[in-house]
């Protein structure tokens, strides 16, 4: 295998890994359109959702582009066992605090990577990445004033948000598991920082936010290199609901 | 000038006409923003590039937000506009510069507040978003400062919502990104 194409496998693991993050986490939060606590979250969810699934559209599209398929069939066509989305977005929607807590979790993970692929070789990427910056910093600000909310809310809100963190927790840093041929990425300059590097980075910045709250840090996760594999029941699920148009009526548009 | 006389007998210039950049511009100027329609994809800085080559006229455009569903409305509306000029036309969208909303002209930031939005906030990548939104932003009605912040996010991904205490009534502004 020659260098250039083991680069282009790598990058299109990395656009494929990037792409279902946001695919996933969109049409989780989309779940809330019409029954969010409260009006104004009914309102920021479903614009979350729509930045969430236009950033997945575009990465799509550059995966698309780069390995000659149809950003559709990416996105619907695949069995579930094909996603490579970390298994943080895996818990299925749960309560406002889960949504929260994951979302937190997330925005801050995503916006670490997003910081190192900035300036990376691959134009393509790199161009939409600065873009994306600037669209993400609304949604980590969103996630930091609810579980600011949350933590010092009341008892029920609280002991809510510490139970999603729990449960969260041990998945948290999947956002940064291992990508096939990382060292590809990084020798072409694709991808400045190696995912566990990343890792670290994202601790220190979660870890003033949470200590101030008394909030737990998230754990180590577990088995880290099937931390984008082995998707459950709640993301089964999920698949079967965001497929159903497209599976009812192929090749359907709008 | 041509364009002029062109227009003139037949409301669009005829085909085969000298086209140039200025009159691709000048026509681009005349394309909507589908969802706040009082400001033009140039008003808005989404043009990026124009080249008028024999065989097409290419226009790169910036899209406003990444996921933005209006795009293939827009891409639509320039082709649709410069199809008069009588050749093949390319639109593609770019993310080469990043659409910031610092790129609205002053012609657009009048019309947005002329049709009640406020224009966004000049962007202050290095303070921290919450400083940033807890400056009042001024309501677009009566002007008063005792604004609130009721929601960064809106009815479209580039719009917030506020509410002004002054006259009591809620408005838009464009967000600043």
């Amino acid at each position: 295998m020659t260098v250039a194409t083991l680069q282009t496998i790598a990058l299109g693991e990395l656009l494929r890994s990037m792409a279902d993050d946001e695919f996933v986490i969109g049409f989780s939060d989309s779940e809330w359109t019409g029954i969010a606590p409260i009006l104004e979250e009914d309102v920021a969810m479903s614009s979350l959702a729509q930045d969430e699934l236009g950033h997945a559209a575009a990465l799509y599209g550059l995966l698309g582009d780069l390995t000659g398929t149809d950003p559709d069939a990416l996105a619907y066509d695949r069995e579930p066992d094909a996603y490579r989305h970390c298994r943080l977005l895996d818990h299925g929607r749960g309560d406002w605090a889960m949504t929260i807590a994951r979302r937190f979790l997330y925005d801050t993970g995503d916006g670490v990577r997003l910081d190192a692929l900035a300036g990376g070789s691959w134009a393509p990427l790199a161009d939409l990445v600065g873009k994306l910056i600037r669209e993400e910093r609304y949604h980590r600000m969103h996630a930091t004033v609810w579980i600011d909310r949350l933590a010092r809310g009341g008892d029920v809100s609280r002991s809510r948000l510490v139970e999603a963190l729990t449960t969260l927790g041990p998945d948290a840093a999947t956002v940064f598991a291992p990508l096939p041929d990382e060292a590809a990425l990084l020798d072409a300059g694709v991808l400045s920082v190696p995912m566990e590097d990343l890792e670290q980075r994202w601790r220190a910045t979660i870890a003033p936010t949470l200590s101030a709250l008394d909030l737990p840090m998230p754990p180590p996760a577990r088995d880290p290199a099937r931390g984008r594999l082995d998707h459950g029941e709640a993301f089964r699920w999920l698949w079967s609901e965001f497929n159903t148009v497209r599976r009812a009526e192929p090749g359907v548009t709008w | 000038m041509p364009t002029a006389i062109a227009r003139e007998r037949s409301g669009v210039p005829s085909i085969g006409f000298a086209v140039d950049v200025a009159t691709v511009l000048a026509a681009l100027a005349e394309v909507p923003d589908p969802e706040i329609p009082v400001v033009s994809v140039v008003e808005l800085g989404m043009v990026e590039e124009v080249a008028v080559e024999p065989d097409a006229i290419r226009v790169a455009l910036l899209p406003t937000f990444v996921g933005c569903p209006a795009l293939e409305v827009i891409r639509t509306s320039v082709e649709r506009r410069l199809e008069a000029f009588g050749r093949p036309v390319d639109v593609r969208f770019e993310f080469r510069v990043p659409w910031t909303s610092d790129r609205i002209s002053s012609d657009g930031r009048a019309k947005l507040l002329a049709s009640g939005f406020a224009p966004p906030a000049p962007v202050r990548a290095d303070e921290p978003l919450l400083v940033q939104l807890g400056t009042p932003v001024p309501c677009p009605n009566c002007g008063s400062r005792m604004t609130a912040l009721e929601n960064v996010f809106g009815p479209t991904q580039c719009r917030s919502i506020h509410h002004c205490t002054a006259c009591r009534q809620p408005f838009e502004s464009f967000k600043s990104v």
